[in-house]
């Protein structure tokens, strides 16, 4: 292993240790949120918000897409697109009054 | 006959076979929970009431099994930097965190399960719980998958690190990945369902 590679690696873990660490304080705040009971579009708004830093910070450090290869880019490309779909089948649902309140 | 970009990248995706794979495999994951989301949407959306989480699900049991997770996947990070670095010692140590981790998240969800059922609360018996078991008990088995890969690589699957150092990282990084994802997944259901 060169002394350029373990370097490398060095920095690599310190960003781990600070990604831990923020994904800590953030559950806490997600917790934190919750009890100050908000509305229920706020409540939703603001820990969906909380979730996509968390899981951003995973996806980016700890699964290193921050620095991966294009065609990766292109396959989560493609996967957030239909994902997008399916959520919003449940609002085209209701839009096209498919769902009928009791 | 060797099988080809086990180790080396192909020159036309700048990636070993093995990362394309696992993350294809991740693009199907994502539509599998996303299906599950989409349906929980429908459900509580269409509902005449929906109840918060936190009135009848554990959240100090959830915020616990949510810390365990994140140091698991730190352990995991850990572990490949370890065999990145050439110290199988210091990769069997984090590895085994990893498993032990899994397993304690796992104790944890036993003991949420088991109170629901003593209470009688089922899958059965609303839209809620329904959709609350499904949820957690597919994560549970992705939990339980990846701990098994990560234990095969704690014991028997460290054998190839003598013959082929680099193959042996880059099974342990796609496991990694996979097991990351099941983190991801644990954050977005962590506030869906306990906190909403």
């Amino acid at each position: 292993m060169t002394s350029d590679h373990a370097v490398d690696i060095d920095r690599h873990v310190r960003v781990y240790i600070s990604v831990f660490v923020a994904l800590m304080v953030l559950t806490v705040i997600t917790v934190a949120i919750s009890r100050l009971h908000l509305s229920v579009p706020l409540a939703v708004t603001v820990a969906l918000v909380v979730a996509i830093v968390k899981g951003s910070l995973v996806a980016c450090y700890f699964m290193h897409l921050i620095s991966e290869k294009k065609l990766i880019y292109a396959v989560l490309a493609v996967t957030a697109a239909f994902f997008v779909v399916l959520l919003a089948l449940p609002v085209v649902t209701h839009s096209n009054g498919y769902w009928i309140p009791e | 006959m060797e099988i080809p970009y086990t180790v080396e990248a192909r020159r036309d995706t700048g990636l070993n076979n093995g990362k394309i794979g696992i993350w294809l495999f991740l693009a199907s994951e994502v539509m599998l929970f996303g299906a599950l989301f989409a349906s929980y949407i429908l459900i509580r959306t269409g509902s005449s009431s929906w109840p918060r989480g936190d009135t009848i699900l554990s959240v100090p049991l959830a915020t616990f099994n949510t810390l365990v997770l994140i140091s698991s996947s730190v352990t995991m990070v850990m572990a490949w930097a370890s065999l990145m670095r050439r110290k199988l010692g210091t990769f069997r140590m984090y590895i085994g965190g990893t498993v032990l981790l899994g397993l304690v998240f796992l104790i944890v969800k036993y003991f949420e399960y088991s109170d629901k059922f003593h209470h009688g609360h089922f899958p059965s018996t609303d839209n809620f719980y329904a959709i609350y078991f499904t949820l957690t008990g597919l994560h549970m088995l992705h939990v339980a998958g990846g701990m098994a890969v990560n234990a095969y690589f704690w014991g028997p699957g460290a054998k190839q690190y003598y013959t082929n150092p680099e193959w042996f990282t880059n099974r342990v990084e796609n496991s990694g990945l996979f097991w990351h994802f099941v983190d991801l997944v644990w954050i977005f259901l962590f506030p869906t369902l306990y906190l909403l």
